[in-house]
């Protein structure tokens, strides 16, 4: 295949890997244009952490092409890693080092003269807002200081692409927030990054495109709107006050829904997919006010990522998040889990 | 730039970052200094005694036994620091850098030199608290420091292979020491390798530790009991230095490139 031309950062072609009788990789492709954000959604063991190691030349596939910023990552490993910045689910920092001793030996080990490592260390700790404890061994930060240093870390070089794998797994909100709002900072400022995520929130906020990949294959792309609108239509939500009341909602809610409506008995909630939208929703009022229904509580939900991964696999997203805090510990559990 | 300047310059950082962790965690150097006073004391004042005739003459030959035992002993603290690296999420860092595959291992076996250095230190001055005294040349005695040194690093290098292959800090703690056992004790740094049974005699005439500490005690002067603390008579005892220099050698011939391709296949798996 050719080298990919200027305007693409990142293009993976049929990439497959395989971990014993697990097939981890089953064809994945990919292709980044630079400046732009795609967003890697999927669950644990989709496969996101095996392709963003492949992409950033830590493990070889099986088969398959990748290029980084022209490089070739079979060919030319050290090209690729001197074009790419690297931030991972587990902090890459030096506990017992500073926050500015981590970014000065980075900085030293892309090849940087002391003083320019020294400048861009000082820099990055005060534009990731890690200044007044820039000069603390990294033990004494918070999780989120750390992924924040760990940001740091990757952007030492200014890369021409930037590899974040599930950024904000194991964070607690505040420091999900913290770490969205830096690479939002990031985006601005036009870098080509690839984002994995499990958090359908994340990749919506921060991604240009999202390519949804479960067991080892991409089974949708395309902006969160294009995603959502493959879901198609709103969904209606009614509340009511009696559970006598359900039936005759049920009945109303098939009329003016797209679809068999849902029920959840104890919520005494009656929910269905309606293409109208607000139309069909006054019209659904009208009918269960004339029935004499209570209803205690109306709502029109737009789809959400989450609606789109359940629709696309069958299985909602996170279902699996719990089991990522136990593989917190240990690098050998990353590489059978990817 | 070179790949050698490259490949230096990274190993420099690491060996930077090595030395800055044992700054900031001083107990890491607690292995390294006191073991060796526990054992000269616990040998001058135990042993002392009853291995030979006059305590004082096994005092100072016991000093370049010590030596050298503590100098083998550094491979098990870079075992341990390996494994521990390893571990560590810094080296995943290391792993996305476009830096010398090597740095790291060149990196851990410098910072550990360094250590095993300040421990022959406090280690001089101990024996010298209990009589031991450099009676040879100036230089002689750099070049008997200069030969354990090269010793430390040589197993440095076994022990730096030994933690890729643990696989874990567990693993390497136990691993790492064990082997230490056997080899520092079958050799002369306590007693003699002439006075041992049938085949064990054989393993520590050949045995570097024994080349180590004989060739330690000549070089610092210390003079050579006769009796059950003499020399054998094989080749090896009769040319220490040369010997000493030779297994480091070879330990550094073989265990360098073995250890660099193990951590080039551990780093990208």
């Amino acid at each position: 295949m050719p080298p990919p031309t200027s305007s693409i950062a990142v293009r993976a072609e049929s990439l497959v890997k395989t971990f014993g009788s697990t097939r981890a990789l089953d064809g994945v492709d990919l292709e980044i244009p630079a400046g732009t954000v795609l967003g890697l959604l999927g669950p644990n063991g989709a496969g996101k952490t095996t392709t963003v190691r492949i992409l950033t030349t830590l493990l070889r596939p099986d088969s398959g092409t990748a290029f980084i910023a022209g490089h070739d990552v079979l060919t030319d490993p050290d090209a690729v890693r001197r074009s790419i910045g690297l931030s991972g689910q587990y902090a890459a920092v030096d506990e017992h080092l500073t926050g500015y001793e981590n970014l000065f030996m980075v900085g030293r080990l892309y090849g940087k003269s002391r003083t320019d490592a020294a400048t861009r260390a000082r820099e990055l700790i005060s534009r990731f807002r890690l200044k007044d404890a820039g000069d603390r061994p990294a033990r004494t930060y918070s999780g989120g200081m750390r992924r924040r240093l760990d940001l740091a870390g990757a952007l030492v070089a200014e890369p021409a692409v930037v590899v974040l794998d599930e950024p904000t797994t194991g964070l607690d909100p505040r420091g999900r927030m913290d770490t969205w709002d830096v690479i939002g900072e990031l985006v601005a400022d036009g870098a080509t990054v690839l984002l994995t995520t499990q958090y359908l929130e994340e990749a919506d906020q921060l991604a240009d495109t999202i390519l949804v990949i479960d067991h080892g294959k991409v089974i949708a792309s395309g902006t969160a709107d294009q995603l959502k609108a493959q879901v198609g239509g709103e969904r209606l939500e009614i509340v009511v006050a009696d559970p006598a009341e359900i039936p005759v909602t049920k009945i109303v809610l098939a009329e003016v829904g797209a679809d068999e409506p849902t029920v959840e008995d104890h919520q005494r909630r009656v929910q269905v997919r309606v293409d109208t939208g607000p139309k069909a929703l006054v019209e659904a009022l009208r009918r269960l006010d004339q029935e004499n229904v209570s209803v205690l509580d109306v709502a029109l939900h737009r789809p959400t990522l989450d609606d789109v991964f359940l629709s696309l696999t069958g299985h909602i997203a996170e279902e699996a998040a719990p089991e990522a805090e136990g593989k917190r510990k240990g690098r050998k559990a990353r590489k059978e889990q990817s | 730039m070179s790949v050698l300047t490259a490949g230096t310059r990274d190993s420099g950082v690491v060996t930077w970052r090595n030395l800055m962790n044992v700054r900031r965690q001083p107990d890491l150097l607690l292995g390294a200094t006191l073991q060796p006073i526990m054992f000269v004391l616990l040998f001058a004042f135990v042993f002392a005694g009853s291995i030979g005739n006059d305590p004082a003459v096994y005092r100072e030959f016991l000093m370049g036994g010590i030596f050298a035992q503590t100098v083998a002993f550094n491979s098990a603290y870079t075992t341990i620091g390996m494994a521990a690296d390893l571990e560590k999420g810094v080296i995943d860092r290391f792993r996305s850098l476009p830096m010398a595959r090597a740095a790291v291992l060149i990196g851990r076996t410098a910072s550990d030199l360094v250590v095993s250095a300040i421990g022959l230190l406090v280690m001089s001055l101990c024996g010298l608290l209990v009589g031991w005294r450099i009676r040879g040349s100036f230089l002689d005695a750099i070049g008997g420091y200069l030969l354990l040194l090269g010793f430390s690093f040589a197993m440095s290098w076994i022990g730096a292979w030994i933690g890729l292959v643990a696989g874990s800090v567990q693993v390497a703690q136990s691993a790492g020491f064990i082997w230490m056992f056997p080899v520092t004790f079958i050799s002369s740094a306590f007693v003699s390798a002439s006075s041992m049974p049938g085949p064990l005699k054989v393993i520590a005439e050949w045995n570097p530790v024994t080349a180590v500490a004989d060739a330690a005690r000549e070089l610092f002067g210390n003079a050579r009991p006769t009796g059950v603390l003499g020399r054998s008579d094989v080749w090896p005892a009769h040319h220490t230095v040369l010997y000493a220099i030779l297994s480091c050698v070879v330990v550094l011939v073989i265990f360098m490139p073995i250890a660099v391709a193990k951590y080039r296949k551990v780093a990208s798996k």
